[in-house]
């Protein structure tokens, strides 16, 4: 420690808040094998095993909502995923830098608006008299109601998802494209190379490094699934398809102040996750030759 | 890129197909944001009714008069504008002083430190824990408790380390040599270099904040203390507009009109400040991404 003392001190506000504002959370699960009582505290309480889990796992609702997560978040992985890869390659062709930089441009653009905005704008264009049903009336006599079924709700959620998101993830795919030297291409096309073979073997190998790190991190998250816009586009009609683990949790811990079983219901989705971006993590290793994330 | 040789024909149609195709998505991503603008700028239910109309009767301002007018909506954005700008300086100024002890090489425990830190992104203890932690301290219904518990990012940390890591060594050399301590080298030459890292982090961060809601809707019970993005939930997904925005005496269906255009009047003036930035910051952006993905 070599007069470094200053240095420790500029990480004493990082190291402080990580503490209060995660460690001591980790802490707090414990409370997801007790009775919680706030008068008694975390450590005051009674224990009581594994009870809210055993009470989640046999409790009517749990395969669906298990389900509901599970679906929601691999369909939004399978095709969110290569959406961006496919854009790249598609902005990669074109040739005048001008044009290239405008439409990215408004393909970024989307990203920049918040969650509450994007279900404000799904709710008026998807309701009954909105510019949809609207357009939609032309050849069916009766409006749809999108946002009270629950046979739409995923496909709203996640092609809106793409929508708001796929411009902004390509970024990183493009950058990694515009690195590669043009002469490559040329000298392929010299030699008989279609523009799709040029694709399939000098674009697609210079993404894959990058691919398999972004898939890696985005299968890790898979149960993590962005809980703001399900709770956001949730509605009383469309709720056996969109109640997943995150909006259970909020409305049984803080809306229904059970604290100890919310608890242990994020709990045993944070395992699975967990448990989840290692299995990715190893299998990605096998298929990339070695090189994974952890 | 430059490509000196020509395609063959069959590449040519597909490029051609590739331009059209990409047409059609930028129409697919224009067209309803241009459809929420015009909205805000029409007479209710005349895009519906006739579409795109250039009569300067269907023009009007009312939507955002009645936005302006009424107290609610203007409150909220402007303690969206505290809470963000808050939320930035904080965020950034722990990332940056952490991520600049961590870059330096002679830091014992480091690779400890380091650890402590990354942990968090792999395991939380969840919302209600969080919560109540928030709560035992006293910061429900405060600004803190938006504020505080996000505000160290190990991914901040990471790409401001990444970042001075980066820096010319031998100018710290230099000025050590002449004598000047840790903190005057941070001060005096390293800040000074870290525009490019600093705009990019506090750009994040303040666009992070001026979307989120979760947090103030958990942490916050006072209204006036509400943020824009919670307002507008109230406005956009739970359709309640402010009846003092259409006191009038209205007929019911004329309110539903009316209360349609405040809602397009109210999303871009949510998106605003974002989407009038962003075009000059696009290179930022592209370089935040970038040196996030150096690990």
């Amino acid at each position: 420690m070599r007069n470094n003392y200053i240095l420790y001190l500029f990480l004493l506000p990082a190291i402080i808040l990580t503490l209060i504002f995660h460690y001591l959370p980790m802490y707090g699960t414990i409370i997801a094998f007790k009775d919680f009582s706030p008068v008694k505290g975390i450590w005051g309480s009674d224990w009581v095993g594994l009870e809210h889990f055993t009470n989640f796992l046999n409790s009517p609702n749990f395969l669906s909502i298990m389900m509901n997560t599970i679906k929601l978040s691999s369909f939004d992985l399978l095709i969110g995923f290569p959406v961006p890869v496919i854009l790249a390659l598609m902005l990669n062709q074109l040739r005048r830098a001008g044009v290239k930089k405008n439409i990215q441009l408004i393909l970024y653009a989307p990203h920049f608006i918040s969650v509450v905005v994007i279900s404000g704008m799904l709710f008026i264009f998807l309701s009954p008299t909105g510019p949809i049903n609207s357009l939609m009336t032309i050849f069916t006599n009766e409006p749809y109601s999108f946002m009270s079924d629950p046979d739409a709700f995923r496909s709203i959620y996640i092609f809106s998802g793409v929508w708001q998101g796929a411009g902004f993830a390509s970024i990183i795919y493009v950058a990694a494209l515009s690195n590669v030297d043009p002469q490559l291409h040329d000298a392929a096309t010299i030699d008989g190379a279609s523009l799709l073979q040029r694709i399939k073997h000098i674009d697609l190998p210079t993404l894959k490094p990058v691919m398999a790190v972004l898939f890696i991190l985005a299968a890790g998250g898979i149960m993590a699934i962005g809980f703001e816009k399900a709770y956001l586009l949730q509605t009383s009609m469309n709720l056996p398809a969109s109640e997943i683990i995150p909006t259970y949790v909020y409305k049984r811990g803080l809306q229904a102040g059970d604290y100890s079983f919310a608890t242990a219901v994020g709990l045993f989705n944070a395992i699975i996750n967990v448990i989840l971006l290692f299995t990715v993590n190893h299998v990605v290793k096998k298929l990339n030759d070695g090189d994974g994330l952890v | 890129m430059n490509h000196l040789i020509n395609n063959s024909k069959k590449d040519r149609y597909l490029l051609l197909i590739n331009k059209v195709l990409l047409s059609v998505i930028v129409l697919i991503v224009l067209v309803p944001l241009m459809y929420v603008l015009l909205g805000s700028f029409l007479q209710p239910n005349i895009l519906l009714t006739q579409g795109f109309s250039l009569n300067p009767d269907h023009w009007t301002i009312d939507g955002y008069s009645r936005i302006f007018a009424d107290g609610t909506i203007m409150r909220g954005f402007f303690n969206s504008i505290l809470y963000a700008t808050a939320f930035t300086v904080i965020s950034v100024l722990v990332a940056i002083l952490a991520g600049y002890s961590l870059s330096v090489d002679s830091l014992a425990w480091k690779k400890t430190i380091m650890f402590f830190f990354l942990l968090t992104m792999f395991f939380s203890g969840g919302l209600i824990p969080t919560y109540l932690v928030v709560r035992n301290l006293g910061l429900l219904d405060t600004m803190w408790a938006i504020i505080l518990p996000g505000s160290v990012s190990v991914w901040n940390i990471i790409l401001a380390r990444t970042y001075f890591k980066g820096l010319p060594k031998e100018l710290k050399e230099a000025a050590k040599i002449d004598g000047a301590s840790d903190f005057m080298i941070f001060l005096k030459i390293i800040i000074p270099l870290s525009k490019p890292i600093i705009f990019v982090l506090a750009l994040y961060a303040f666009i992070g904040q001026w979307n989120a809601y979760f947090d103030a809707m958990i942490y916050l019970e006072n209204q006036s203390k509400y943020p824009l993005q919670l307002i507008l939930r109230s406005i956009l997904i739970q359709n309640e507009v402010e009846p003092g925005m259409i006191s009038d005496q209205l007929a019911m269906a004329e309110m539903q009109r009316i209360s349609e255009m405040i809602k397009y009047s109210s999303i871009i003036l949510a998106s605003l400040p974002l989407l009038i930035m962003y075009p000059f910051f696009q290179k930022y952006f592209e370089k935040g991404v970038m040196v996030g993905s150096l690990k």
